[in-house]
């Protein structure tokens, strides 16, 4: 090791490398080693040994800081840092790609689609989002979400033959160019403004700064489209219900918890730490855009019949509830995020889980209708819908109500009555379109009669969501104290 | 055995009983296989009687002795725990599992510091004492009579599921130590009204009732959780026993003349109370809520769930103890719901619509009593009305079950002797309901208006209101008995000689509730009749450490002193005024039926506006659902047709404008010849095509909208 | 020492002004000035040169620009040798580890590419569901 690269940098890197170098073998051993297509369970193998490579990386980082009882460790001269926020986030991250592989198996047999590179764009994506958690600086940022958004580019489009799926991934890829631009314009100047491209320098730089500085104002401005866009909240939210929509139904659950995640992380980073004293600046813009998530993804969601487009649109309404968590501002606030985030994970991958459980040969099972009957023919994935549904619509005892909760106590703590009463009354609208799929699950005849085909793989990620949800509900002290730990400080 | 310690188990059995019906009972239930929910109306028919044990009756029998048994069990221990409870001297036992909610430190609204945290924990106390014994004991009750009610509809097992889920989060809701946990059981209830309603999913009405119970209820529920948080941010606590003691701590002061925090906070709690208990204006949803199975209309829209508010409300004394003029408010709203529903009860033909908006009327003299400071005597009402209409509706589920399905009185009559057990064990629950001396609802009801006229929080309008109400209740109740068990029978030839009494399993349930709305009363005797020892008196001194908070600040507002010769004339008058209502009802159903048509044809507009009950829904369905989702709604749909799918409707003009420029430009640039731009130009060139679907420009369209939003937000600033 | 945003700004607002009227008026200048002559042979793409055939927007074998994507690829990585080749002299073996490891993830792609049939020019169409 030399003075480049030093034994702390490497502890850092070590799950982004494992990410990396299983991604890579995966690509190449589909060729090499297990070319047959009974052998394609070993590339799922490989990935799940990818992913504890990485998680017993992420473990020796978890203990070494709780061990010296430092707040955080920084490798490459402050462009990466590890601590309690980036290693919850990286937790979370493994736990969806994981959950997204258990139940991509049959679905990927079922369309007909490439194993090898299904599961190698998951692990580089995951490499994405851990630079996007643990970045500390605007260029190591920016390359973990351009290869986080590439890798989501072509797995949008992975169903070549589907028409749909191609033009999703070419609008996601364009409009993702097109914010891509903003963000690094806002870079550049936010490099312009301080010199540097440290987060911490930068912030010290704007802290000094006149906050109504015209170039500050730009940088923040094109900043701030760049990260709402990519946690779809409106204005910037246009690609996410074709993108949902068209995207392999695994690929749309990677995308709606991985992604948004990874990005609410990256925007956490940036918000809380080199924009922090603009705070005056940028909050009615963050205010602005929740109210307007809220109101465009809840109202708009009453008017669809796809499922994977209805839940694009209450996708969007979280981004709003998340927002509203940083608008607040205060502790309680910033854990709130970090607890909404967990459960949404969890939650959401739940009920895509059910939708890709219902995908068999000459179904698609995206239709408020397929799901008909589902109570009838296999209660267990109807209760496990049931309790996801409840839980995004943050009804307790499930863990969406944790969230939602903590959200509210921080914008009435806050002050702020106003947004919370708005926020609550939307809970009310949420309501009315999940309960539209219960309904049909709960209310209604079997279509067809045909039983549920699943493999142990499904079933394994069933249970995993359903304990989350309901585990993060009734028992959520553990995972609030993780959370509060995340806090920056 | 000390059960005190093991009160958390109360709700698990329950609870267990759902999980093992809901996840393994389609294995068990052989009818399950061919899930046809049929409408009771269908079921003797079709099924016929020899068919009930035709096949399966094992495992059925099996599902019949395993969820009654449950609520049994939690019965049994309910009981144990409470005369356990009744031998401590504080009166009061907490069993705290683990903390389920917790934050850091904050400051508070009004200054000074506080921890919040919620418990996973259970409080019993004599209110939830009194709570869970109606809701495990009624809840038994009515499942034993669901064994014979049911018995001949697909998915039994899906039935009992949801009736043991429903009584676990009502447990939930009533042994809940704080108003977190408290909110679990009440979103919970919610949920299972919400299945049972809709369960005969094949009629479309009953799937649109259970839609239309749960929104209303939601609306209902915002304002609790606003509440809730709102009392999280001043007082700091959301258990039960901190929250009482920090508000009689002297730290808050009562809000006698203004709207001040606390008020705006009890407020929003009886939002959450309006919503559960169908007051107005949130009623609307308990009168649809009847498309589902009867046994679940008396357990959770008549005795349970719906008096969830109620017991909210009591629970809350200390708070609407300190806001005199919210407690006004519930009083106030208590009395205008209780009278216009008992004006539409007049009027209405279906025997389980009569009932259900009784159950509004009645819900609404328990907000009366408790808006006068009265709670004990709310929760007396609560707990001598639970017996009575959940024996009236079982006593209608098993007169539809005779007649075949029949709902509408006007198709009913001379049942009498035909179902002798189901017409006297009615009769007693009618005359009950009307307020007859001796029998449970006239003690509750008696004491309620004698409260709400003395109390120094009452007022004597709302007491008429009241008397009104009162022999308005024993009219409708007297109309429905004569139209169904008197005079000739009006059915056809082949309902009539179908017409049986029911099973053993309905009958005996029926004759329980009978005995119990004759005796409920008995331990909440009038101070007046003297000649009854205290021990008759049991209910209001075993709740009164309960409502101590509310009691002192009554005793601050001086109470008046009234002859007692007042309210023996108060009381002569609310029995001879029920005594009437009997009577008007006999003469007009019995004896000149022909004189109520002439009535209608007299009162003209009055009577239809009754029977259209005060075009309520007609309303909101022009306010709400026209107005927002038509008007509003579309709007946003057609914002989403347009620019979500790219018709760019909204945008329009815009996107004209722009393809016109870009038009101009085209000429230009295509003449300088650069194929870059006149690639872009050519994607915004054609308008034509900006009103297909999906164009990736229009939503590029939005993004630099919303862009220059932003800046222009700042350069306008 | 410029007191507000408007003079600290100016000399960059002065050089958008100048640079938008040379190129006006270079343009607006030619357009004054210049002779117009507008006729078929004028309006060709080759005033004096080739006569055009066919139409511009003539379709290229989706091969062709895979092929142009790889080539852009691989050439940017020689690129990046070049400030490599430079310091590494200063960096040593550090620097040649580094390298090494680019390469090999090159190299990954670039065996991905092979196997899958990318540079394989005269290769058909394969069926979806072959692997």
């Amino acid at each position: 090791m030399s003075q480049y690269y030093t034994a702390t940098d490497h502890f850092v890197l070590v799950p982004a490398i494992m990410l990396a170098l299983f991604g890579c073998a995966i690509l190449l051993f589909d060729f090499w080693v297990f070319p047959e297509p009974k052998q394609r369970k070993w590339l799922l193998a490989f990935l799940a040994l990818g992913e504890a490579f990485a998680g017993y990386g992420l473990w020796q980082q978890h203990t070494y800081i709780a061990g010296q009882g430092i707040a955080e460790l920084t490798a490459f001269q402050g462009s990466l840092v590890v601590d309690g926020f980036s290693l919850f986030f990286n937790w979370m991250f493994i736990a969806a790609a994981s959950i997204v592989a258990l139940m991509s198996y049959r679905y990927l047999e079922v369309e007909g689609e490439h194993h090898g590179e299904y599961y190698s764009l998951i692990l580089l994506a995951q490499c994405g989002m851990y630079f996007l958690a643990s970045g500390a600086d605007l260029i190591t940022l920016f390359v973990g979400l351009e290869l986080m958004a590439l890798c989501f580019y072509i797995m949008v489009g992975f169903l070549r033959s589907d028409k749909r799926s191609n033009e999703a991934a070419m609008k996601y890829l364009l409009l993702g160019g097109f914010s891509s631009g903003f963000l690094a314009y806002g870079f550049s100047l936010l490099y312009g403004l301080s010199g540097s491209t440290k987060l911490s320098e930068i912030g010290v730089a704007i802290a000094r700064r006149d906050p109504a500085d015209p170039v500050l104002l730009l940088a923040m401005v094109t900043t701030t489209v760049g990260l709402l866009f990519k946690i779809s909240a409106v204005p910037f939210h246009m690609w996410a219900p074709d993108a949902y929509e068209g995207a392999p139904t695994t690929v749309t659950a990677y995308l709606s918890v991985g992604s948004k995640a990874a990005s609410i992380a990256f925007l956490l980073r940036i918000f809380l730490g080199p924009l922090a004293s603009a705070r005056a600046a940028w909050e009615p813009l963050l205010v602005f855009a929740a109210i307007a998530s809220l109101t465009v993804g809840n109202l708009a969601a009453i008017s669809q019949h796809n499922i994977k487009r209805l839940l694009a649109y209450s996708s969007i309404s979280h981004a709003g509830y998340m927002l509203l968590g940083l608008v607040a501002g205060n502790e309680t606030g910033i854990k709130g995020v970090a607890v909404y985030v967990l459960v949404y994970t969890f939650t959401n991958l739940g009920v895509f889980l059910v939708i890709v459980a219902l995908r068999r040969e000459g179904l698609v099972g995206d239709n408020i209708d397929d799901l008909a009957g589902l109570m009838h023919k296999s209660p267990g994935y109807a209760l496990l819908m049931l309790i996801c549904l409840l839980s995004l619509a943050g009804i307790p005892p499930t863990a969406g109500f944790i969230g939602k909760y903590y959200i509210f106590l921080s914008l009435i703590q806050a002050g702020r009555y106003v947004l919370a009463a708005a926020a609550a009354l939307y809970v009310a609208v949420a309501i009315y379109y999940y309960f539209r799929i219960v309904r049909s699950m709960f209310m209604s005849d079997a279509e067809d009669a045909g039983a549920m085909e699943t493999t142990f793989g499904v079933r394994v990620a069933a249970a995993l969501t359903g304990l989350g949800t309901l585990g993060i509900g009734i028992f959520p002290e553990p995972f609030l104290r993780f959370a509060g730990q995340s806090l920056i400080r | 055995m000390n059960f005190l310690e093991l009160i958390w188990l109360i709700p698990l059995f329950p609870l267990f009983g759902a999980a093992t019906m809901l996840l393994v009972g389609r294995k068990l239930d052989p009818q399950a296989a061919s899930e046809v929910a049929v409408a009771p109306g269908v079921e003797p028919a079709a099924a016929g009687s020899g068919h009930e044990h035709g096949h399966g009756g094992g495992a059925k029998f099996l599902i019949s002795l395993f969820c009654p048994g449950m609520v049994l069990l939690s019965f049994l221990l309910s009981a144990a725990a409470v005369f356990q409870l009744s031998s401590l001297p504080e009166k009061t036992h907490q069993v705290i599992q683990f903390t389920w909610l917790a934050g850091q430190p904050f400051h508070m609204a009004g200054g000074g510091m506080a921890t919040f945290a919620a418990d996973w924990g259970f409080l019993l106390d004599p209110l939830s004492s009194v709570m869970i014994l109606v809701v495990t004991g009624i809840g038994f009750l009515i499942h034993v009579y669901s064994i014979g009610y049911m018995a001949h509809d697909g998915g039994y097992y899906r039935f009992f599921g949801y009736l043991n889920l429903f009584v676990f989060f009502m447990l939930m809701l009533v042994l809940a130590n704080n108003y977190a946990l408290l909110f679990v059981g009440w979103e919970g209830v919610g949920l299972c009204s919400y299945l049972l309603i809709g369960f005969y999913f094949h009629k479309k009405s009953a799937g649109d009732a259970g839609k239309k119970a749960f929104i209303v209820n939601r609306i209902g529920d915002a304002g609790f959780l606003m509440g809730m948080l709102l009392m999280l941010a001043t007082v700091g606590s959301v258990r039960f026993v901190d929250v009482n003691q920090a508000l009689t701590s002297g730290r808050f002061h009562p809000e006698i003349a203004g709207f001040g925090v606390l008020s705006a906070m009890a407020l929003l709690l009886f939002i959450g109370a309006t919503g559960k208990s169908a007051q107005v204006p949130l009623y609307v949803w308990l009168p649809d809520a009847m498309e589902g199975p009867t046994p679940v209309s008396a357990l959770i829209h008549a005795a349970t769930m719906v008096t969830a508010g109620v017991y909210m409300v009591a629970r809350s004394n200390a708070l609407f103890a300190l806001t005199p003029e919210t407690s006004l408010i519930v009083a106030v709203v208590g009395a205008f719901t209780a009278i216009l529903a008992a004006s539409i009860a007049l009027v209405q033909n279906d025997i389980k619509r009569v009932l259900a908006y009784s159950t509004v009327s009645q819900l609404g003299f328990m907000f009366m009593a408790a808006g006068v400071g009265a709670y004990w005597v709310a929760i007396f009402h609560l707990f001598t009305h639970a017996f009575f209409k959940a024996l009236l509706f079982l006593g209608s589920g098993s007169v539809i079950h005779a007649m075949s399905g029949e709902q509408d009185m006007r198709g009913m009559g001379g049942l009498k002797d035909k179902i002798p057990v189901t017409f006297r064990t009615m009769f007693i629950g009618s005359v009950a309901i009307a307020g007859i001396p001796g029998l449970a609802g006239f003690f509750s009801k008696d004491e309620i208006l004698w409260q709400v006229f003395s109390s120094p929080l009452g007022s004597k309008s709302v007491y008429v209101v009241g008397i009104v109400t009162a022999a308005m209740t024993a009219f409708y109740m007297w109309r429905l008995m004569f139209m169904t068990f008197y005079g000739a029978s009006r059915a056809d030839a082949r309902t009539q000689a179908h017409v049986h009494e029911s099973p053993k399993t309905m009958t005996v349930p029926l004759m329980t509730l009978a005995a119990g709305s004759v005796l409920a009363g008995w331990i909440g005797v009038p101070k007046l009749w003297s000649v009854f020892p205290e021990g008759f008196r049991t209910f209001e001194h075993w709740l009164e450490p309960v409502f101590e908070a509310s009691a002192a600040r009554a005793v601050a507002h001086g109470v008046a002193h009234h002859d007692t010769s007042i309210e023996w004339l108060l009381m002569g008058l609310s029995v001879a005024i029920a005594v009437a209502g009997i009577l008007t009802a006999r003469h007009l159903y019995l004896i000149r039926p022909g004189l109520p048509d002439a009535i209608r044809k007299a009162s003209g507009p009055l009577y239809d506006t009754l029977l259209n009950k005060w075009y309520v829904d007609e309303l909101y369905d022009f306010l709400f659902v026209n107005g927002l989702s038509k008007g509003g709604g579309a709007l946003l749909s057609r914002f989403d047709a347009s620019v979500v799918d790219g018709g760019v409707n909204g945008a329009g003009w815009m996107t004209r404008f722009t393809s016109r420029v870009s038009i101009w430009w085209d000429t230009w640039i295509i003449d300088g010849g650069i194929r870059l731009a006149s690639f872009l130009v050519k994607c915004s060139s054609y308008p034509v095509r900006i009103f297909q679907t999906g164009y990736v420009q229009s939503y590029a369209l939005v993004f630099v909208a919303g862009v220059a939003g932003f800046l222009l937000y700042f350069g306008m600033r | 020492m410029p007191e507000s945003y408007v003079e600290l700004y100016f000399p960059v607002f002065l050089q958008v002004l100048i640079a938008m009227a040379v190129a006006g008026g270079m343009i607006g200048g030619s357009y004054l000035l210049g002779r117009k002559v507008k006729n078929r042979i004028k309006d060709t793409p080759y005033e004096c040169g080739i006569t055009p055939t066919g139409s511009a927007r003539g379709r290229f074998s989706v091969k062709f620009y895979l092929v142009a994507m790889l080539f852009i690829l691989f050439d940017i990585e020689a690129v990046f040798l070049y400030p490599w080749a430079v310091v590494y002299r200063e960096l040593k073996l550090f620097a040649f580890v580094e390298m090494f490891i680019f390469i090999v993830l090159i190299l990954c792609g670039f065996f991905y590419i092979w196997k899958k049939g990318a540079l394989d020019w005269s290769q058909q169409e394969r069926p979806p569901e072959e692997r």
